[in-house]
């Protein structure tokens, strides 16, 4: 199946138009000796056959229940309002593209605006990006702004070793290719202010962390605000959204940069993506700023209006001297987050991180209380928000194994991976998805698995 | 229709709620007092006011479902809807990037499948799927062409040719990989000056980014000596594969020795392109990048029980460029586009994308000039101003939008003036294309008839032309009426005066 319209009688009317015979004609500046391979293709299977293979394919993974899952470490299972996929499968949205025409791309251009808006009140800050690619590629391009702001005088990055592990990882492959480097404190599995603020010096563009961190937990962040100020660098902090529907926003604190991942703000898991890189600074960097940026304006009659604004600062017109080289986003899920930010309003979105806080306090006191299982025994004084570590008394992969295979549970993320002196650490996401009885069934399991 | 359409906050009433969430259901735990924020300034909404506003809004946008989209190097081709359900089946839509090997078998199938297609689609020895849009495919397919000369103990090599008809993200992408981009100029037929390519070729050449076909449609004819030439001086040839949907099915990038090459799956294999995204880039290389590619990347293992699939680093990878595993929901889609259409229907699809492209070509070339005339491929180039008039090519760009068509690109390439550049794809009927060169020869006739009509365009869309100076003057980036919160400066001027255009005027 192929959805080419033509007909026999169509195409031999538009060849003759052209002037040449055949189809293969209008291919004649391909060498013939690579021209028309035959491809090594699976045979083509029309509609209902698809179909059917795809939810074969997909039968093949484990079933996963939110309510009983607890995997988080970046990407989490929330509820998703039925507004939300109303909305995004409306074609009118999600088969356009880039506002390029502004006069027919008003919807998208208002929505992008709104999303702004709300990005800006959400982490309280000034201006807001139209969107990146995910959290980790939008903290990435925060720590180039910061770079960039210094205009090559500072070279060295200040990274906590709570900010999540593969986000330190890509911003790494970032910048291979850049005189930049990144010092991290100890892996220690907790940001030891001491030693992060010790890093801070006069070549230091930037000092990052994530709060709540990757253990769930709040950083000093006033404290490391201070200190990266005092050496004249920006301070960027990777942040949950959802947390900040009940908890300070990074602009109270001094956030110079805020990035985050706003998959929680009604975007499915979809194994990684794709997800929403929020981006959100201070308007005294947005000509630094990267990505698209949606600004109000009027029309020839003076109606209120929207276009994308500053691209002078992008690569179709900056071209190598543009501050980033991204140019699709991820509009749609910003289409999403906004109308799922709509639907929740202050007080829903508030209630949401509410329960979050609640049953992951429930889910942590209960297993505290388990004999040979310890909660945030690197930092056990510290507040947490949805996350905490739990030391186990077996490894963490054949805890999880039995949970999966016994009660269909999904376990927590398996911390020896990324930090060596946590083997036999788990992280636990527990989000208002988790139901009483699903905390407990897994509690339960938990205890059998220790003896 | 012309109302302003009112923002959420502006329709937003405090107390009004747009959904109902349950009570906790486990014994309450303080709030750590310090932490706490008084109001996230968030709008509130009933939710029939928010299900209206979006379709309002959707009602003021142009998608490919709504209308031929001729946007040139954009490739806006049908989005399959099936291809959406599929992505929604819960079974792939619910699964969690970080879960075990063994609970993900189909998604990594999925995957190793796809990575296996596009290999051989592009004629390369190896795919990662990391890469989230085109643009971070060029980033990654640069990382890795510095990383290839730095293994060899090769730091000389800081140079990546561009030709002055590519994409902006090929420039930007070189700077931020760490090379400096030379631009290479195009010759008399619309090619690469081979003769520019030579005299740039010396020992501190990392390598040469092309597009091909290249940006004005064409397909580059001396395609074997470019790469020859650069390779011969130790240089890496990067495709830039945005173009790649008139050639699947008849030329392998990796048969005309490209190194390496992103593909665009929201162009070529028609995952939507979300009003600018999520794309998905993924990166095609030769046998002697393998082993650099972005990871993870899918292996299959060989069990006595059959195969098993899990995830692994390429030996001397440049790294990740995504956080987990690059846009799997795009994969979804791409991957079951490509199995409906199995090797035949892919080549006839880049074929009737180069039938529909030179039908539309030939039809307009008497009222459009066509600099570089040739046999095009999926796109061409014409200049959009009308001679012995003062209408430019965005006016008849915007006059389009009167007969309900979305412009072409304008004004790139940067090497035509004027440019329109007009990509129709294979998923149009010829009534639609003929009706496309009616509107278009139309509006020439408008162009002398009565150009102010055309200078004034467009006047049947929900706004009119839009004051873009303003914009960036005043920048206004985020809603003047959203309340300002404690402990947070306010962006934009407060809301002045400003008399509501939606109260002045009332419905029109």
């Amino acid at each position: 199946m192929s959805y080419v319209p033509h007909t026999e009688r169509e195409r031999r009317d538009m060849l003759a138009a052209i002037g040449v015979d055949r189809m293969e004609d209008l291919f004649a500046d391909v060498p013939a000796q690579v021209r028309f391979p035959e491809l090594n293709l699976p045979p083509a299977l029309p509609e209902p056959d698809l179909l059917r293979e795809m939810q074969a394919q997909a039968a093949r993974n484990f079933p996963v229940d939110p309510a009983r899952s607890f995997l988080g470490a970046g990407v989490y299972h929330h509820f998703r309002p039925a507004t939300v996929d109303y909305v995004l499968s409306r074609g009118e949205f999600y088969t356009s593209y880039t506002q390029y025409q502004p006069e027919v791309s008003q919807g998208m251009l208002q929505a992008l605006f709104e999303y702004q808006s709300m990005i800006c009140r959400l982490t309280g800050m000034e201006v807001s990006s139209a969107s990146h690619y995910n959290g980790a590629t939008a903290m990435a391009e925060a720590v180039l702004l910061a770079l960039n702001a210094a205009h090559g005088k500072r070279s060295k990055v200040v990274m906590s070793p709570a900010v999540h592990p593969a986000y330190r990882e890509v911003l790494k492959t970032y910048l291979r290719g850049m005189p930049a480097a990144v010092v991290a404190g100890d892996e220690d599995g907790t940001a030891d202010t001491t030693r992060l603020k010790s890093l801070i010096d006069e070549d230091t563009a930037a000092l990052v962390i994530q709060n709540p961190n990757f253990f769930g937990q709040w950083e000093p962040a006033t404290e490391l605000a201070e200190a990266i100020h005092r050496a004249g660098g920006l301070f960027i902090v990777v942040a949950d959204p959802i947390s900040l529907g009940l908890f300070r926003p990074p602009g109270a604190y001094g956030a110079d940069v805020v990035a985050a991942e706003g998959q929680s703000l009604g975007i499915p898991p979809s194994f990684g993506g794709p997800h929403l890189g929020i981006f959100a600074t201070r308007m005294a960097h947005v000509r630094r700023l990267s990505g698209h940026l949606v600004g109000e304006t009027v029309d020839a009659d003076g109606r209120r209006g929207y276009v994308l604004t500053l691209a002078t600062r992008e690569q179709h017109i900056r071209r190598a001297k543009a501050t980033s080289n991204i140019c699709t986003n991820s509009a749609l899920c910003a289409l999403g987050a906004a109308v799922y930010l709509t639907t929740m309003g202050t007080r829903g979105l508030r209630q949401i991180a509410e329960l979050c806080y609640q049953k992951s306090h429930y889910a942590a006191a209960e297993i505290d209380r388990l004999k040979g299982f310890a909660i945030n025994p690197q930092a056990p004084a510290r507040p947490f928000f949805k996350e905490f570590v739990v030391r186990l008394p077996a490894p963490a992969a054949e805890i999880n194994a039995r949970l999966r295979e016994q009660h269909g549970i999904i376990g927590g993320y398996d911390l020896g991976d990324d930090y060596p002196h946590l083997k036999d650490h788990m992280l636990i996401a527990v989000t208002e998805l988790n139901t009483r009885a699903g905390i407990d069934q897994l509690v339960r399991t938990l205890g059998k698995a220790a003896t | 229709m012309r109302d302003e359409i009112a923002t959420v906050y502006e329709l937003s009433v405090p107390g009004r709620a747009g959904i109902g969430l349950p009570a906790s259901d486990v014994p309450a735990t303080d709030l750590p007092a310090d932490e706490v924020r008084a109001d996230c300034g968030l709008p509130e909404l009933s939710q029939l006011d928010v299900v209206r506003h979006y379709v309002a809004l959707s009602q003021r946008n142009f998608g490919v479902d709504s209308g031929f989209y001729p946007l040139g190097s954009c490739t806006m081709k049908f989005n399959p809807k099936v291809n959406e359900a599929i992505a929604g089946i819960p079974g792939f839509a619910a699964t969690h990037p970080l879960q075990p090997a063994e609970t993900v078998q189909g998604n990594l199938v999925l995957m190793f499948e796809l990575q296996q297609w596009l290999a051989e689609i592009g004629g390369f020895a190896g795919v990662s799927l990391q890469p989230c849009a085109g643009a971070h495919g060029e980033f990654a397919g640069l990382l890795m062409m510095r990383a290839y000369h730095h293994e060899r103990g090769d730091f000389k090599r800081t140079r990546v040719l561009i030709p002055d008809s590519a994409h902006g993200t090929n420039p930007a992408s070189t700077t931020m990989a760490g090379f400096t981009a030379v631009e290479v100029p195009s010759n008399g037929r619309g090619n690469i000056d081979l003769e520019a390519v030579r005299a740039a070729c010396n020992d501190t050449l990392a390598g040469i980014m092309m597009t091909n076909p290249n940006t004005l449609g064409l397909f580059e004819e001396r395609i074997g000596e470019v790469v020859q030439l650069v390779s011969d001086c130790g240089g890496l040839v990067y495709g830039d594969g945005a173009n790649m949907n008139a050639v699947v099915g008849v030329v392998r990038p990796g048969d005309l020795g490209f190194d390496v090459m992103h593909f665009n799956l929201h162009k070529t294999f028609a995952t939507p392109h979300g009003g600018g995204g999520p794309g998905s880039g993924p990166v095609g290389v030769s046998a002697r990048l393998k082993d650099f590619l972005p990871g993870p990347v899918v292996e299959m293992a060989r069990d006595p029980d059959g195969p098993r699939y899990r995830l692994a680093m390429p030996a001397k990878s440049i790294g990740r460029v995504s956080p987990f595993l690059g846009n799997f929901g795009m994969f979804v889609r791409a991957y079951a586009y490509i199995r409906q259409h199995g090797a035949a229907g892919l080549r006839a699809n880049s074929e009737h994308a180069v039938l529909n492209a030179n039908y539309l070509r030939v039809r307009l070339h008497d009222t459009f000039t066509v600099p570089f005339e040739r046999v095009n491929m999926h796109e061409f180039v014409c200049r959009g101003a009308i001679e012995g008039t003062e209408v430019r090519a965005l006016d008849v760009s915007k006059r389009l939008l009167d007969y309900g068509f979305h412009p072409p690109t304008n004004y790139f390439p940067l090497i035509v003036p004027e440019a329109l550049m007009i990509e129709p794809t294979e998923t149009e009927t010829k009534p639609t294309l003929d009706a496309f060169v009616e509107a278009m020869k139309a509006i020439a006739k408008e162009a002398h008839a009565d150009p102010a009509l055309v200078r004034a365009a467009p006047h049947r869309t929900p706004v009119r032309r839009l004051d873009e100076v303003k914009a960036a003057r005043e920048l206004v980036l985020s809603d003047r009426t959203a309340p300002s919160l404690p402990g947070t400066a306010r962006a934009s001027p407060a809301p002045s005066a400003r008399k509501s255009g939606r109260d002045a005027r009332g419905p029109r």
